[in-house]
């Protein structure tokens, strides 16, 4: 089973290094701490959205609501701080906790009233992302006091600049690689996702652990919410529009199994990582942006087809 | 909502507006409805429409580049009895057997902010020159420069939209650039227009070439992420930043030194001279045809010499968007 797991990485992990290697003989400034830390605050955002996604898509489930659900954190945070005069730490609370809330009402139609996490969560993505415009009149919130964007702030290291944003990110990761390999509720996690059915014939409360999937999602999200302001400056309403598909695709390049059960979490951070990478790598090398998009579609592909043939051998 | 009940819907508007047919109906179809741009020339329109005693359907796109969703559009307005409608339109080629189709049962189309292709597929067009906005924005800057060594960064739009390649093209054709391959060109990004997007593309190019000195940006949002990117690196005090819009958090911006000039535009214009043109080819039946330049100007409170600009005060009280 260990072993198993560890091979799951090899993948993105050759891809990644194969990508690294590739950049730096064709720029010299490719291979340096600050570029590094520059790659690592450019996933952030969708990187800890990709945290979420992957839990749900370890349940077999899906959440194509994530980048509205954050948007809509994102207004709330600043427009309670900005317009209502709300002190900031409370308006980021008050933001998490619609993320939340919109989380927890993903996870209560896909388990109490049995709908398919698909349909449940388009239908979310659009009422987010309406209440987001509607809320915010589809205006930019400028004028963010200090408070908001603490997360953009940044230490040195040997001559690196690294903000607060990314070792939060890291941190993260870490946290839920914790929680899914050496807790009882991270393993439940697993279980649903293989078989819903001998997981609850087990005692494993099947329910209770998709709505707690998909509510931590939620919270998950209004926490990248919180790490685009610090990063924009802005409380931008049309943000988040395609991050469903950017997350699923960091998911997906990291050899999680969108059949669920299988998958692991530094896989997600690894996915995000390759597709910073080969946007900052391109742009290095004077490449049209739009190759980065057909080289990720690509390497989608074969993520895929990668996971379909060992699920053949396993 | 269904097919069915859509089809009864319509019936149902197109029957309810024959009785109140003293009213005239226009129609406005946005390409977005949560850009802040259409958000405020659609508030433009209302006004003007209810000065006017004239009745406003207002529709949009899902997205930049929905082409079907105008045709819906167009297509229902035409049956709830509008006699003329403003349209940005979202494909300039695409949309024009849907509006050819209205033109033959009367009614008039006014083409606002976007031209179609060819421009004479709608009776008229209500625009700002998108080319001379950028030769603006390319005096500017090279007045700003005169003969220092440049290194400019260009954070476009996104590849073969119209309004980006005539700002790009209009910003080479105002600093004397005539070569697109000419070294003083670094760095070519899309950023759709977006701040996040923006600021990861510029952060990008300052790793290609941190000496880049000068950025020209396709609009504001995309400006403010280039700042920031700037910003981070401390090199915010040094570089050049123009850009083109003129909406309220621009020139802002430009009040704050963030840019160091913009070319601002007028939808509020466009959309009220729409529904001045609706309103009078209603009571006398005749229609508006050609190219109408809503107008440009550049906004700056460093002016240089040789160029004609307007300071930030002119511009917040022009500018478009949350004041």
């Amino acid at each position: 089973m260990k072993r198993i797991k560890s091979m799951n990485l090899l993948g993105p992990i050759v891809a990644l290094l194969l990508a690294c290697i590739f950049f730096s003989t064709q720029s010299d400034r490719f291979l340096s701490g600050q570029n590094f830390s520059l790659i690592l605050q450019q996933v952030m955002v969708v990187g800890v959205m990709a945290i979420g996604q992957t839990l749900v898509i370890l349940t077999a489930g899906i959440d194509l609501s994530c980048g509205m659900v954050m948007a809509l954190g994102t207004i709330v945070m600043t427009k309670f701080a900005v317009e209502l005069g709300v002190p900031p730490v409370l308006a980021i609370m008050c933001g998490m906790f619609v993320s939340t809330a919109f989380g927890m009402l993903n996870g209560f139609l896909v388990t109490r009233i049995k709908l398919p996490p698909f349909i449940v969560t388009l239908g979310t993505y659009n009422i987010a992302f309406a209440i987001t415009q509607i809320y915010s009149n589809s205006q930019t919130v400028t004028g963010l006091p200090a408070a908001l964007t603490f997360f953009g702030n940044t230490f040195n290291i040997g001559g690196t600049v690294i903000t607060y944003g990314t070792v939060l990110m890291v941190v993260m990761y870490v946290l839920i690689w914790i929680f899914l390999t050496e807790t009882a509720p991270g393993r439940q996690i697993y279980a649903v996702g293989n078989n819903p059915e001998a997981a609850r014939l087990t005692g494993i409360p099947t329910n209770r652990v998709l709505l707690m999937v998909y509510t931590f999602a939620g919270f998950l999200y209004s926490i990248a919410g919180l790490l685009l302001v610090s990063r924009t400056g802005v409380g931008d309403p049309n943000a988040g529009q395609t991050d469903n598909l950017d997350t699923i695709t960091a998911v997906v390049l990291g050899g999680t199994s969108l059949f669920g059960g299988r998958g692991l979490i530094f896989g997600t951070l690894l996915g995000a990582l390759i597709v910073g990478v080969f946007r900052n790598g391109l742009t290095l090398t004077g490449v049209p942006s739009v190759y980065q998009i057909l080289i990720t579609g690509v390497l989608v592909i074969l993520a895929v087809a990668a996971d379909q043939l060992t699920r053949k051998k396993g | 909502m269904n097919l069915k009940r859509a089809l009864t819907l319509t019936l149902l508007c197109s029957v309810s507006s024959a009785f109140a047919a003293s009213q005239p109906i226009i129609g406005l179809i946005t390409k977005t409805e949560t850009n802040p741009f259409f958000v405020k020339m659609k508030e433009g329109a209302q006004k003007e429409a209810k000065a006017r005693g004239a009745k406003l359907l207002t529709a949009a796109g899902k997205a930049d580049g929905d082409n079907a969703g105008q045709v819906t559009a167009l297509e229902n307005m035409v049956a709830a009895g509008a006699k003329t409608i403003l349209i940005t339109p979202s494909d300039a080629k695409a949309i024009l057997p849907a509006i050819e189709k209205a033109r033959k049962q009367g009614v008039m189309v006014i083409a606002l902010d976007s031209p179609t292709d060819p421009q004479d597929g709608v009776d008229a067009l209500f625009a700002t020159d998108n080319y001379k906005a950028g030769q603006l924005i390319g005096q500017y800057a090279k007045a700003a420069f005169g003969n220092k060594a440049v290194k400019i960064a260009t954070l476009d739009l996104f590849p073969g939209h119209p309004v980006g390649i005539a700002r790009h093209d209009g910003f080479l054709d105002g600093f004397g650039i005539t070569d697109k391959a000419d070294k003083r060109i670094v760095c070519m990004q899309d950023s759709y227009g977006d701040q996040a997007k923006g600021q990861t593309a510029m952060e990008n190019c300052l790793q290609k070439d941190p000496e880049i000195n000068l950025v020209y940006t396709i609009n504001e949002p995309a400006a403010a992420g280039a700042y920031q990117a700037l910003k981070a690196i401390g090199r915010e005090k040094d570089v050049m930043i123009v850009s083109i819009d003129g909406g309220c958090t621009g020139v802002k911006n430009v009040q704050a030194g963030i840019i160091a000039a913009t070319a601002q535009q007028y939808p509020l214009k466009m959309a009220s001279l729409g529904v001045q043109a609706g309103v009078n080819y209603a009571k006398t039946g005749k229609k508006v045809s050609g190219y109408t330049d809503t107008g440009v100007t550049l906004i700056t409170d460093k002016k240089m010499k040789g160029v004609t600009s307007k300071d930030t005060k002119f511009g917040l009280a022009n500018c478009w968007g949350t004041k």
